[in-house]
């Protein structure tokens, strides 16, 4: 099987409908299929990885420690749209600390989170072979 | 088998045989479950399925036997840390057996 650049693009915030939660599960898939898979977080899609969620009011599962097993998957790319962060009054800080450990440097514990404006998130997307949106 | 009874509670399984509620888990139900498949549950069984109960509370899934292959690896030992180890063990496949008997539901992306 073929290997691909697939990007995932979540825009939407983490509970109140099913795309967080069904995006995080074909991400999965599509890591253990060994495809080079990345993620992109714009819009309310930032609240995905923020830190201390507690979805036990709504009575929907807290999916979020699942981005962290990320690393694990060798998923090691997350763009996070600096404009979205800042339009919501957020900075890197209030989101949790991914990262992944890099097999080319001696297992060194690295941080999967880049920052990117909206030139740069573009950019990224030309490279990118699949797009799904979320 | 949709349900058994363990200790004289009655547990509910899915058409696959995996808990239905995950809060049901308890070693017995572990030893029943591999007993219902003619396995006995040794203490190299149980490291495994140790190892995949803290992957899941930590991380809220169950992890892809890749990744499973490469965490055993990194925390029990390379002499662990590889399929022909995990499959000795769970020959239905690591990720799916071991997290039937781990009361864990069916790993990601496992068809």
């Amino acid at each position: 099987m073929s290997t691909k650049n697939f990007l995932f693009v979540n825009r939407k915030a983490p509970y109140g409908t099913v795309y967080a939660l069904e995006s995080l599960e074909v991400v999965l898939i599509s890591a253990a299929f060994e495809q080079n898979v990345s993620l992109a977080f714009i819009d309310d899609g930032v609240y995905q990885i923020t830190k201390g969620q507690n979805s036990k009011g709504i009575g929907m599962k807290n999916f979020s420690p699942t981005f962290r097993a990320l690393g694990d998957y060798d998923i090691t790319k997350l763009y996070v749209s600096t404009e979205s962060l800042a339009e919501r009054g957020l900075t890197v800080d209030d989101l949790m600390e991914l990262t992944y450990e890099d097999a080319d440097d001696d297992y060194a514990e690295k941080p999967s989170i880049i920052l990117v404006n909206r030139e740069e998130m573009a950019a990224m997307m030309a490279e990118q072979e699949v797009i799904l949106s979320f | 088998m949709a349900a058994f009874e363990v200790g004289g509670k009655t547990i509910a399984l899915d058409e696959e045989g995996y808990l239905e509620n995950l809060s049901d888990w308890t070693p017995e139900v572990a030893e029943a479950l591999a007993k219902a498949e003619d396995v006995t549950l040794t203490s190299e069984h149980w490291e495994i399925l140790n190892f995949l109960r803290e992957y899941y509370e930590e991380y809220q899934i169950a992890p892809a036997v890749r990744v499973l292959t490469k965490a055993v690896g990194k925390r029990l030992g390379a002499d662990k840390g590889n399929s022909k180890y995990l499959y000795s063990l769970f020959p239905y496949g690591p990720g799916k057996q071991a997290c039937k008997y781990g009361g864990l539901p069916k790993p990601t992306g496992c068809v």
